[in-house]
């Protein structure tokens, strides 16, 4: 036990890793607001709509209006910092507030590698990835350390490994394996794409997509650990990457993914990247090689880290199986759907029609969604009970405030997954005003018709 | 390797910071045979030639019978010709119900559907207009006061029988009134020419060459659109705003042919007939079926083994026309019953198509709505 402790937390391993995951991370980081920026999301997803879903628990997180152009800034400029190692703490610390507030604004656009991206920049916080090819490093030799505890770079393999688990956990299931579903459905659509369009719509191809990838997921972490298999593993993450970025619309994250997987490497790759680095930005780097290894300055810091870093990763192996304290089928209620690396995992859609009842003179109408949220927020919303639930709990107020006497909210909502025919998902007969958000389940969902059997 | 990885690595970070423009153009691919079990091209060429382009011929043919027994109308504006005049205009408003839901290309350029058929119809600011003799139909603030709306107020609306509304046409005032009514239909005639020139001179070409599947290829905005057209202007238009679905009070004034109040069931079959058709891949004037909405779904359920959703979907929309077809006119219907109780059940049978087009065929096909990450929960 106490070797184990003493290789994978204490040993002291170079610096370089850090600082080269630092760089890509921090550059990586300032691209993706930069793209966001440029595709006019933030005027589309945060300044356009009149209505935003909130997470429970966080519903004063609202968009600023035009100042969240400031906060994407911040955001941007915050990343920018980080990639150069200035004033590292601050700026990561800002870059964890603004993007997470960020993600927090509408959970229609909720996308697991923007939780990862928050999870990461939680996690760096606490690593000292400015203590090498940094400029606070450069400017104080006092912060500048060759070597850092084994236990730093270590917490961000970890938290790779658990995405990618997990991940392929969430694939061990019915749909996944033996009706090779979702994939079924989003493949053959994609004929267009360069060289493998044709076979996208053979069924052999569906299944050897679905198996390969629980198998990939599951297993490439460890494959990235032993020395011997590494580089093919990488070569492995790449080709994997690249191929859901070609068929899937899900922006940054197999770049991120890729970029992160550099961390697996040996110090020795990382030092020859920063090599190459100072000397295509003239700098002498010989101030970094001190031979100084980092060290924790009080014992209650270094006690405060480690109890926070360990409930972190608790909550991380524990979290995304939160969903068996639920009864029903998870894909269907999606009560603890959500932060469990359950990623392109399932084709669900829905319509919901709400209808709004006076409970004084017994007048009705339907909703006209449009009036309310874009179609984006609307495609979202009508699959996701939490989702539904907010939205009916806005149309109660807005319609009282309108005049309306004691409104009810009923919604016809028929959803359909992975290919069965869409059938009713809210009880239409539930006044969904008089329903409170909570943690609980939700039995006012209809119980899902079929069985997927798995994890 | 590691070189091979570093390289690689560089690689991955400047395709990063640089590729994403892509997934908006089109990947143009080689008109070579593929393994895919439907043709996506072979269906946007039946719909082109053999659905959309017939039935704008033809309804632009209609028009043109209109403008004509309106020529008649104006050297002569007896009771006989206001007859032939009104029933042009009954056929080219028929016709136009078959080329209301191609909102795409050229039609959606100019917006065709908003200028030819926003109702109900501004009568006042028609009247004002005759009266004052200067407006400018191209602005898109006149959208109400023209069109086959407009028309059905010139023709129906102005009096309370053939007499009075002759009247008009013979009066002091007749020239203005001529004036106005010629220039809504030359407006209306110059909108369809260029929608139907753009699309026998080019656009054919361009909407059947476009046959990827991303948010802005041919089939992906084709079936939004369609499915657009269904929810809010057959189902929610021509339907559930004139009953009151949405305002929670009946508003018969909102009734498509408002003044003319005999032949608003009449288009809206119509419509939904036309919309089965293009589901169907029926061409125009003909029953022969080539491919289609309905015959996609079926290759795709070949490998699924999943429910029969095109004939669950055609079943529902004949359900829904059975209904429509034992209701009167919707104005009478609206007008009469109170609650309209009848109608209100045949809505709600057009109503039950829409999750079936929204949900499940959008899903089957993996149709892109719009172009956000989205991984899939």
């Amino acid at each position: 036990m106490e070797s184990v402790i003493n290789k994978y937390i204490k040993a002291p391993v170079e610096t370089a890793p850090l600082a080269v995951f630092r760089i890509l991370f921090g550059l990586m980081m300032f691209f993706s607001i930069v793209r966001f920026w440029s595709y006019g999301w933030i005027d589309k997803l945060y300044i356009q709509p009149k209505f935003f879903f909130s997470y429970f628990g966080f519903e004063w997180v609202k968009p600023l209006g035009v100042y969240t152009y400031l906060l994407f800034i911040i955001c941007g400029l915050a990343a920018l910092l980080v990639a150069l190692g200035y004033r590292y703490k601050l700026s990561i610390v800002i870059f964890f507030l603004s993007f997470t507030y960020i993600e927090l604004m509408d959970k229609t656009t909720y996308l697991n590698h923007y939780y990862f991206i928050s999870l990461l920049s939680f996690l760096m916080i606490f690593l000292p990835a400015n203590a090498t090819y940094s400029i606070d490093a450069y400017l104080n030799p006092k912060k500048s350390f060759e070597y850092v505890p084994s236990w730093t770079v270590n917490s961000i393999m970890l938290l790779l490994s658990i995405v990618y688990f997990y991940a392929g956990l969430a694939k061990l299931n019915s749909d996944w394996l033996l009706k090779a579903m979702p994939l079924k459905i989003w493949l053959p659509s994609k004929f267009d794409t360069p060289f493998i369009g044709g076979l996208l719509g053979e069924e052999w191809v569906q299944y050897a997509f679905s198996w390969s990838g629980a198998l990939y997921d599951l297993t490439i972490p460890f494959f990235l650990l032993f020395k011997k298999t590494r580089p093919y593993a990488f070569v492995m993450v790449v080709v994997f990457h690249v191929l859901t970025r070609v068929l899937f619309p899900i922006g940054m994250f197999p770049y991120v993914m890729i970029i992160s997987a550099l961390i697996f490497f040996d110090a020795s790759f990382h030092e020859k990247i920063l090599k190459y680095l100072s000397k295509f930005l003239k700098v002498d780097d010989t101030k970094f090689n001190n031979q100084k290894v980092y060290q924790h300055f009080s014992t209650i810091t270094s006690k405060m880290k480690m109890t926070v870093l360990i409930a972190f990763f608790a909550i991380q192996f524990i979290f995304p199986f939160r969903y068996l304290l639920y009864p029903g089928e998870l894909f269907w209620t999606e009560e603890g759907y959500r932060f469990s690396w359950r990623v392109m995992l399932m084709e669900k859609s829905g319509y919901a029609q709400f209808k709004i009842v006076d409970g004084e003179s017994g007048r009705w109408f339907y909703v006209d969604n449009t009036d309310f949220i874009t179609p984006f927020q609307e495609k979202q919303m009508a699959f996701q009970p939490d989702f539904i639930l907010e939205y009916a709990h806005f149309l109660k107020n807005h319609f009282e405030k309108d005049g309306h006497k004691n409104v009810q909210v009923f919604v016809d909502c028929q959803v359909s997954l992975n290919g069965r025919l869409s059938t009713t998902y809210i009880d239409p007969t539930i006044d969904l005003g008089k329903q409170r958000e909570s943690f609980l389940h939700k039995n006012w969902i209809t119980p899902f018709k079929d069985e997927i059997k798995g994890i | 390797m590691k070189k091979i990885i570093g390289t690689l690595c560089m690689m991955t970070l400047v395709w990063a910071c640089s590729s994403d423009s892509t997934t908006d153009d089109e990947v143009i691919i080689p008109d070579e045979k593929e393994e895919v079990s439907f043709e996506r091209s072979a269906m946007l060429i039946n719909w082109a030639d053999n659905i959309i382009i017939p039935s704008y011929v033809a309804f632009s043919g209609d028009l043109e019978a209109l403008i004509n027994s309106f020529n008649t109308f104006k050297v002569d504006a007896n009771e006989g010709n206001l007859t032939a005049f009104r029933s042009a205009w009954i056929n080219a408003y028929t016709s136009w119900q078959r080329v209301e839901m191609f909102e795409i290309g050229p039609a959606e350029s100019v917006g065709f559907q908003l200028n030819m058929n926003i109702y109900p119809t501004d009568n006042e600011k028609i009247d004002g207009f005759i009266v004052d003799g200067s407006y400018d139909l191209s602005l898109s603030s006149n959208r109400s006061a023209k069109g086959f709306p407009a028309l059905d107020y010139l023709l129906n609306g102005l009096g309370e029988n053939d007499a009075e509304i002759l009247g008009f046409y013979n009066g002091d005032n007749k020239e203005a009134y001529l004036k106005y009514t010629e220039d809504v239909l030359l407006d209306m005639q110059t909108l369809t020419a260029t929608v139907v020139s753009d699309w026998t001179t080019g656009y054919r070409d361009t909407f059947v060459a476009n046959d990827g599947s991303s948010s802005t290829a041919s089939v992906d905005r084709m079936v939004n659109d369609y499915i657009f057209y269904f929810e809010k202007y057959l189902r929610a238009g021509k339907m559930g705003i004139p009953l009151g679905v949405f305002s929670g009070s009946t508003l018969p004034r909102n009734v498509e042919a408002y003044f003319d109040a005999s032949i608003s069931n009449d288009l809206f079959l119509e419509g939904l007939v036309a919309v089965q058709d293009f589901f169907n891949g029926k061409h125009f004037n003909s029953t022969t079926e080539g491919e289609s909405l309905a015959s996609y779904l079926d290759a795709l359920n070949s490998v699924k083994n999943g429910e029969d959703l095109s004939t669950l979907i055609n079943d529902q929309m004949n359900t829904a026309k059975s209904m429509v077809m034992d209701l009167s006119a919707f104005r009478a219907e609206i007008e009469d019953n109170i609650p309209p109780t009848n109608m209100l059940l045949a809505y709600d049978e057009v109503q039950k198509a829409v999750p079936m087009l929204k949900v499940d065929m959008v899903s089957a096909m993996s149709i892109s709505i719009d172009f956000v990450d989205a991984d899939g929960d």
